[in-house]
């Protein structure tokens, strides 16, 4: 990944680097909005860059999976809307490469480093979308799970993320609408439907459980982003979140969660379950999951077969201004 | 003086038959062409551009709904059963949008192009026509297909004249799809009713306006068109390129398994 210098950073005194840091931690405690120009720690803009551009290639991946049930949507209603849904996500994945960009990093650099497998991606998105009900899983689900996310990090201190981020939510709201009209229709219908709406859960519910992230015990970004108020909630904290939000509403739906160890204590309100595989997690984002090389090969292949389009258009910008065509319809 | 009519209901019967055929030709163009657009959804060269024509699909899918909205009203299938029950051959949609262009950004703009120039001239003599409830609904699916067409004239020279590479592919998909863009205006038993009734131009006067207005465009983009080239004619009678069974086979894949469930 490319990350900007900051050339400033090496000039500096010890003193003059702490005075800096005291003055960008205090900004941040009193609830100001970090924006690209102002002085921020090396690491801050490194940890940013990551976040940000994993969060880009999530969107971008995240398009593919449901984006392949698009012609096989069976009706106008569902073919419209998860056609707009998924539009939405290229246009989260082009909003998000934009704020990753005003700290540095550079769009085609960030596609590159996705495409050959250098970048990571949301975990979920490393699982195969078999059949019609998985489109509605992971609208209800997935895209509730990921509101969780970004709203607590919306109201991070990085201005151009945080910006991104409330349009983002609120656009997916209407993602988590959609999903859960589509997922209660079925819930309501046949048996057949029933079962294909069971089987999408059983096998999306343990990535949908690793999706916040590894447990806060072995976490090793969690800290350092918490105190520069990147992320406000610790990785268990969202979990439980989402647990307390959606558990309830899938039970009144007749959905079996397929986890035999999820009750709820009572006395803290939280749900306990099953700690998940990360193992599995890790060697998922890392590459190893089921459609994992399949996802990073489409993108490089949309990529490439691109390529002459996006020279046609440089070289049309270099050459000079190029008029419309007089419209006569 | 051609007498206007203020509701469907004032169609005697051959007049009726004749704006089925017609609605039947708009909605299954723009429902096809919608399906095609959405393929590039996650998949374009560009994410401005897989934005544009994701959004694009949506407005010819809409397009598509209201004309099928009207079918139902003229007492034929509802919209969903009419897309996702209907065998093939029933099918009045042009081979143009009905090739497959997967992977294939020069056919699929060309096309697009193609398709928006004729859809904006039938638009514009439907809005002109004696049908009211047809002229109205024209002129109000006219003002989402000036962007279309703002679409097109902005990438044409672009392409037609960015690289050599551009250049020729755009060429290779104008040669290719051409006969086939011409395949739209295959002239149907309705043609002389609808004109007749003051409801529609014929298909010969449209595909004048569609070459003159074509060949302009294209000439300004470095493109050329072959003059002699023969239309492709079949679509309009149920006779389709092998790539519209396979579509359809997908696109009625989740809808088939029980027609009677709600998805």
């Amino acid at each position: 990944m490319v990350i900007a210098i900051d050339p400033e950073l090496n000039q500096l005194s010890k003193e003059e680097c702490e005075r800096r840091l005291e003055t960008f931690e205090g900004r941040i405690a009193r609830g100001d909005k970090v924006e690209p120009t102002d002085w921020m720690p090396q690491e801050y803009r490194n940890q940013l860059i990551r976040l940000i551009h994993v969060h880009a290639n999530s969107e971008i991946c995240g398009a593919l999976p449901e984006g392949k049930w698009i012609p096989h949507a069976p009706s106008f209603k569902r073919k419209m809307a998860l056609l707009a849904k998924v539009q939405d996500e290229v246009g989260h994945a082009q909003l998000l490469y934009r704020a990753a960009e005003t700290l540095g990093a550079s769009r085609e650099q960030m596609i590159e480093d996705l495409i050959s497998g250098k970048s990571k991606f949301s975990n979920v998105f490393h699982y195969p979308a078999d059949i019609w009900t998985d489109v509605a899983i992971i609208a209800w689900l997935i895209d509730g799970a990921a509101i969780v996310n970004q709203m607590m990090m919306s109201d991070g201190s990085y201005g151009p993320y945080s910006r991104a981020l409330k349009r983002i939510c609120y656009e997916e709201a209407f993602h988590l609408k959609h999903g859960y009209e589509m997922v209660v229709t079925i819930a309501q219908g046949t048996k057949m439907q029933r079962e294909m709406l069971q089987d999408s859960l059983d096998r999306w519910w343990p990535p949908i459980m690793m999706f916040h992230g590894p447990a806060d015990k072995v976490s090793k970004h969690t800290s350092m982003l918490v105190q520069w108020g990147v992320k406000l909630k610790t990785n268990d904290e969202q979990r439980q979140q989402f647990l307390r939000q959606f558990v309830p509403k899938m039970l009144d739906l007749g959905l079996k969660i397929p986890d035999p160890n999820l009750r709820l204590d009572k006395e803290t309100g939280d749900w306990l379950y099953t700690e998940p595989d990360w193992d599995e997690f890790k060697r998922v984002i890392n590459g190893g999951g089921p459609v994992s090389g399949d996802r990073v090969a489409t993108r490089k292949l949309a990529h490439e077969e691109g390529r002459w389009v996006r020279e046609a258009l440089s070289a049309a910008a270099a050459n000079q201004p190029i008029p419309m065509p007089t419209m006569t319809v | 003086m051609i007498a206007t009519m203020e509701t469907l209901n004032d169609l005697d019967a051959p007049t009726k038959s004749a704006v089925i055929d017609l609605l039947y030709r708009l909605a299954d163009d723009a429902i096809i062409i919608g399906h095609r657009g959405s393929e590039w959804t996650g998949f374009a060269p560009i994410l401005e551009e897989d934005i544009a024509f994701s959004s694009m699909a949506q407005d010819d899918m809409g397009h598509a709904l209201t004309f099928y909205q009207m079918l139902h009203e003229l007492g034929e299938p509802d919209p969903d059963t009419n897309v996702f029950g209907r065998k093939l051959e029933q099918w009045k949609c042009a081979s143009l949008v009905s090739l497959c262009s997967k992977r294939d950004w020069a056919k699929s703009l060309v096309r697009k192009y193609f398709y928006d120039v004729a859809e904006s001239l039938r638009l514009e003599s439907l809005a002109q026509g004696s049908l009211v409830p047809l002229a109205q609904l024209a002129r109000k699916l006219s003002s989402e297909k000036k962007y279309h067409l703002m679409h097109g004239h902005m990438w044409m020279p672009r392409l037609g004249q960015g690289t050599d590479e551009s250049h020729q592919l755009m060429q290779d998909a104008v040669d290719t799809l051409y006969p086939h863009a011409l395949g739209m205006f295959e002239s149907t038993g309705a043609d002389d009713l609808l004109d007749q009734a003051g409801i529609f131009l014929r298909e010969d006067e449209l595909r004048k306006r569609w070459v003159a207005a074509v060949d302009k465009v294209l000439g300004e983009s470095s493109l050329k068109i072959n003059a002699k080239a023969s239309p492709v004619y079949g679509g309009r009678s149920g006779k389709h390129p092998d790539d519209l069974a396979t579509l359809l086979d997908g696109m009625q894949l989740v809808y088939k398994l029980d027609p009677s469930a709600k998805w």
